[in-house]
């Protein structure tokens, strides 16, 4: 189970890229996994690795000095297109990252990241340019990331304000799933199915022959 | 019959929508009932875990299904698997299937294939159904007129447990395609035209309704293709409303309803089409007369152009970010800016994948490679979409006609659009794919994927080079050439 989100006060990692898809988060053939093991070791593993195993020179922002152990992910627009495999999130929260702060997010990354306790932070065009050459200029800034108040503290001493979706922040507040949610709604969802048959069977026997 | 009088006039998706709450908390996402849920090897077994973990069972296997695609070899049956990793997760998902009570589709099973493939072949994908899978490719079952998304692996717990899911209301996209397609223009290049129209991020939040007279005169498996790539539009469904084309289909599969439960079926869908005054969230009209066969040249399937077209040029880009990324695809894929696509070399061509591995697909690229044969510099690889599909092109002879021009016949999965079941491009190769994504090393670490039509792939692995397929011969007739 999750533990309750609490605030943090972190560096940034920044990536210049848009429309950055999660088969570059975790290649497909590190897929094959049966559990969450080992998914820090290949977030990235592409832009990361040469050919041979080596770091690429130079190394990916990943690999930078002082960037182990940063919470904040900067990225251009539209992150975790593509594939809708989880192991993207479960790469990134493994690595360290806790928010993603972007101008947009795809859809089923954006959902998948709030279950695994990534922060998908969506800025207008502006602030994110603002955020990229403050981050530019002084690359250890630190930020500090207050769900509740669902702000970003910035070393200046403003506040970015983000929304996020109310049940999601109070999931993520409670360290609960929706899994805990749904099993709470049961009866409904046995009133509901009581009055709408299924409207398929998937069981062989249940296939008309000929 | 124009809807439920209790309602404002609605689209196809706000039916299907409205059809499965099942509750709604003030601030809480809907509780949506699901109504198919497949299941394949790559996404699950965390799932399953989790389900052992919190002692849980699947409420409903019967209307679960699952089959093994990504990880499987195209290799002949026989040989076992190369991969031991490969083969512990195919294992796994047997494993979970049998302890589970879900019915399973496996290597062996004559249902074997693409998950997307099967589930409409088997009758199971049926319109104003919720269908929803661990794979993004989930939309291709709004062919049907189905509410058809991708999930993620917490997600796939969730429906296996409760077979429902929380979900926020999408917003809806009209996507519009008048008029005709011109001969050797087809399917793939509706849909890779509105993508690299409004880009990867274009229907984010959206589910896309295809409309008008051109979506109207595709078969099913042609509608498939396009549905299938909602996704790479950003959106996470797209459907089609069903029509008589969807109920022909349909009629006499496995899972169908049968005798006067298929009536009553057809009665109901019938009622599933958007009303007439209602309205969506955005719209776009797209003139089907117009295109060309169209090709990618980047690295995300929005970077695309009719296939007479030029590379773009970064330096024209307005935005100085997008400028940045298609520099940095261009360096990717080895290009020049303002380079003819047209005569560009190809070492692999692959036909297949859930977008283009069905039946038709395949007739497609055998007229075209029919007494030809593919060029000395080029593999050529044709993967079926499902184990049916292979038979039925073999009963057609479709086999042979590769095999004579030199092309790979391969046993059904998902192969090389995803490359982790060992079919993969070499670092630095170029690919014509019928395939979804051309994102880096998708294909294979440091592998370049052209995506195109079957037609567009068969030509240009003839050619050797990407090849506009309105030259080739017969084209004409080929562009008839039909299927379901």
């Amino acid at each position: 189970m999750a533990e309750p989100f609490r605030s943090f006060t972190s560096k940034v990692v920044p990536l210049h890229a848009e429309n950055v898809d999660t088969d570059q988060v975790v290649p497909a053939r590190y897929l094959k996994i049966t559990d969450k093991a080992g998914l820090a070791e290949v977030l990235f593993r592409d832009w990361r690795f040469n050919e041979d195993g080596t770091l690429k020179d130079p190394p990916f922002v990943l690999d930078q000095p002082g960037m182990a152990g940063r919470n904040f992910l900067l990225v251009g627009d539209n992150f975790g297109t593509g594939s809708s495999r989880e192991h993207a999130p479960w790469a990134l929260q493994a690595w360290g990252i806790r928010a993603v702060i972007s101008t947009g997010f795809a859809d089923i990354f954006r959902g998948n990241a709030l279950k695994n306790g990534v922060v998908p932070v969506v800025v207008d065009p502006a602030t994110h340019a603002r955020l990229f050459t403050m981050i530019d200029a002084n690359p250890d800034a630190e930020l500090t990331f207050d769900l509740a108040e669902q702000g970003i503290l910035l070393p200046d001493g403003t506040t970015i304000d983000f929304d996020i979706d109310p049940f999601a922040k109070l999931m993520l507040i409670r360290g609960t799933d929706e899994m805990g949610y749904l099993l709470d709604k049961l009866p409904a969802i046995e009133a509901w199915e009581s009055a709408h048959p299924g409207r398929v069977d998937t069981r062989p026997e249940a296939a008309a022959t000929g | 019959m124009s809807g439920d009088r209790s309602f404002p006039p609605r689209t196809l998706v706000e039916k299907i929508w409205d059809a499965h709450v099942v509750a709604e908390d003030p601030g809480a996402p809907t509780i949506l009932a699901v109504d198919l849920h497949l299941v394949h090897e790559v996404t699950s077994p965390q799932a399953f875990t989790g389900l052992r973990q919190r002692g849980l069972t699947v409420r409903h296997p019967e209307r679960t299904v699952a089959t093994a695609d990504h990880s499987v070899p195209t290799t002949p049956r026989g040989l076992p698997f190369l991969d031991p990793m490969a083969a512990a997760q195919v294992q796994q998902l047997d494993t979970n299937c049998r302890e589970f009570g879900i019915p399973l589709h496996g290597i062996g099973d004559p249902s074997q294939g693409i998950v997307h493939v099967i589930g409409p072949q088997l009758g199971l994908t049926q319109p104003g159904m919720t269908i929803v899978c661990g794979d993004s490719h989930t939309s291709t079952h709004g062919a049907f007129g189905a509410l058809a998304f991708g999930i993620g692996t917490s997600e796939v717990e969730m429906v296996l447990a409760t077979q429902t899911l929380l979900q926020r209301r999408p917003m809806t996209y009209e996507v519009r395609v008048d008029g005709t397609l011109a001969p050797g223009v087809g399917a793939k290049d509706i849909i890779l035209a509105l993508i690299a129209r409004i880009g990867v991020a274009g229907g984010t939040g959206h589910v896309f309704e295809y409309r008008g007279e051109a979506i109207r005169a595709l078969t099913m498996e042609q509608r498939m293709t396009i549905c299938n790539m909602s996704i790479e539009g950003g959106a996470r469904a797209g459907l089609i409303a069903p029509d008589e084309t969807t109920f022909a289909y349909l009629k006499g599969r496995p899972h169908a309803p049968q005798g006067a439960a298929w009536d009553e079926a057809v009665a109901y869908w019938r009622t599933l089409p958007t009303d007439e005054g209602a309205t969506y969230d955005k719209s776009i009209v797209i003139d089907a007369s117009a295109l060309e066969p169209m090709v990618t040249y980047g690295t995300n399937p929005g970077m695309g152009i009719p296939i007479s077209g030029r590379v773009p040029d970064p330096a024209a880009a307005g935005d100085p970010a997008h400028g940045r990324a298609l520099e940095k695809a261009l360096a990717y894929m080895d290009l020049t800016p303002g380079q003819a696509i047209l005569g560009q070399a190809v070492d692999v061509v692959f036909i297949g994948s859930c977008t283009n591995g069905r039946i038709s697909d395949l007739r497609l690229a055998a007229a075209a490679l029919k007494g030809q044969h593919v060029a000395d510099t080029v593999r050529m690889m044709i993967v079926p979409g499902s184990d049916e599909v292979k038979r039925e092109a073999e009963a057609e002879g479709l086999d042979e006609i590769f095999r004579a021009a030199g092309a790979e016949w391969r046993e059904a999965g998902c192969s090389m659009c995803i490359a982790m079941n060992g079919d993969q491009l070499k670092p630095g190769q170029y690919a014509v794919s019928t395939s979804n994504r051309n994102f880096e090393g998708r294909q294979g670490k440091g592998g370049r994927t052209f995506l195109a039509s079957p037609l567009t792939a068969a030509a240009s692995a003839i050619a050797g080079v990407v090849a506009d397929p309105r030259l080739l011969p017969g084209i004409e007739a080929a562009s008839g050439i039909g299927g379901r």
